[in-house]
């Protein structure tokens, strides 16, 4: 964002920044910033709250009344993500013979398809459709089972997007079924990755992919990189 | 023993450790009053209809969103942000809502009828958007009258 602010501003065109790393903004020095210490993903700040979001503009733009700059400011409140796990319970296992993510998997479809109905489009399509996840998760299990990840099919032959998918299903199925229309940032994650079987699936699976030998891209952005 | 970082605080610390592009000076281009000037967002977030052109792996280029347009998709591949905000309110990434109603409060001119979105993950010399296809979705905002560029990162 920081190259962008500089390029445009060349061009002829004002600029404002959301800055979500401080230090980065003052290293690059962009004509004008508003530093938001929000949680990363959420630059304008708090979901479902246009008064707080008509603040984070209101501070942005009156950066534009400078006349000299760089700017850099910082928005005065500083928003801690919520890393306590959303409160919500996981399906009860339902068929044995299954692996028990690709059961839980099946299990969530219904909160899938009721999240999707409400927002009209979903983050699940990188690799797979929703459809595709429990056969996915399957996939995957086979390699912490041993099967080489190079001849295990995996959709789309990618790792990450497959991850993402699986990922985006759970948490929107979850904010569906917990009701938490302002969940804080990092507790739809740390649900996934610490309560339900296809979150453990995906850290096995990384440690499986470097076990068999596999290329760093191949098993590091399945997952968040402080998660082991 | 120090605390073990989680969460943002460990990918804002490592982002904070990564080379960032070096810029001699600070352009600065004056803008019109904000009551009269257009406004467009452009953000990192990857955002993109989900029947439209998703991003590469390290993908440089940027897309164009009708401004009418707000049943987007976030085709970001990394893993180290929340993503779960957007998919409850789009406003949190991409305010268009909240233009739209500074619009109709007189606070700002007008918006943008597109709005862009890049890909956050770039190599770290940004070699393409600062040579190319930056200043090629600069010129497509000026093309479209815009004066302010509000940028929004994840």
């Amino acid at each position: 964002m920081c190259t962008l602010a500089h390029v445009f501003e060349a061009a002829g065109l004002s600029t404002v920044t959301i800055s979500a790393i401080r230090s980065v903004a003052e290293r690059m020095r962009p004509p004008r910033v508003l530093h938001c210490e929000f949680p990363l993903g959420r630059p304008v700040g708090k979901p479902n709250d246009p008064e707080f979001q008509h603040d984070v503009l209101s501070r942005a733009f009156s950066l534009l009344e400078q006349e000299t700059g760089p700017v850099l400011e910082d928005h005065p409140e500083e928003i801690i993500g919520g890393e306590d796990s959303l409160s919500c319970s996981v399906p009860p296992r339902f068929d044995p013979e299954l692996a028990p993510a690709v059961d839980e998997a099946r299990g969530l479809r219904k909160a899938y398809d009721r999240a999707l109905a409400r927002r009209g489009v979903s983050e699940v399509g990188m690799a797979v459709d929703p459809d595709g996840v429990p056969g996915a998760l399957d996939v995957l299990q086979r390699i912490v089972d041993g099967t080489p990840w190079k001849s295990a099919g995996i959709p789309g032959g990618h790792t990450t997007a497959v991850a993402n998918d699986i990922r985006a299903y759970y948490e929107e199925a979850a904010l569906e079924l917990a009701g938490a229309p302002n969940a804080g940032g990092g507790q739809a994650e740390s649900w996934f990755f610490e309560q339900t079987e296809a979150g453990k699936l995906l850290l096995s699976v990384r440690k499986a992919l470097q076990a068999q030998g596999a290329p760093q891209p191949v098993w590091f952005y399945m997952a968040p990189m402080y998660r082991s | 023993m120090a605390e073990e970082l989680q969460g943002d605080a460990f990918i804002r610390k490592q982002i904070a450790q990564l080379p960032v592009p070096e810029f001699a000076e600070t352009a600065w281009t004056t803008p019109p009053p904000l009551a009269d000037a257009r406004v467009a967002v452009v953000t990192s977030a990857a955002l993109h209809p989900r029947d439209g052109e998703a991003f590469t792996v390290n993908d440089a280029s940027y897309r164009a969103l009708d401004h009418e347009e707000r049943q987007l998709v976030m085709g970001h591949w990394s893993p180290n942000f929340d993503r779960s905000a957007f998919g409850i309110d789009y406003n949190v990434v991409y305010p268009l809502a909240r233009l739209d109603e500074l619009v109709e409060q007189g606070v700002i001119g007008s918006v943008a009828s597109k709005h862009y979105s890049f890909a956050g993950n770039q190599p770290d010399d940004v070699a393409t958007i600062r040579h190319d296809s930056g200043p090629a979705c600069a010129a497509a905002l000026k093309a479209d009258g815009v004066d302010v560029v509000f940028l929004t990162p994840v």
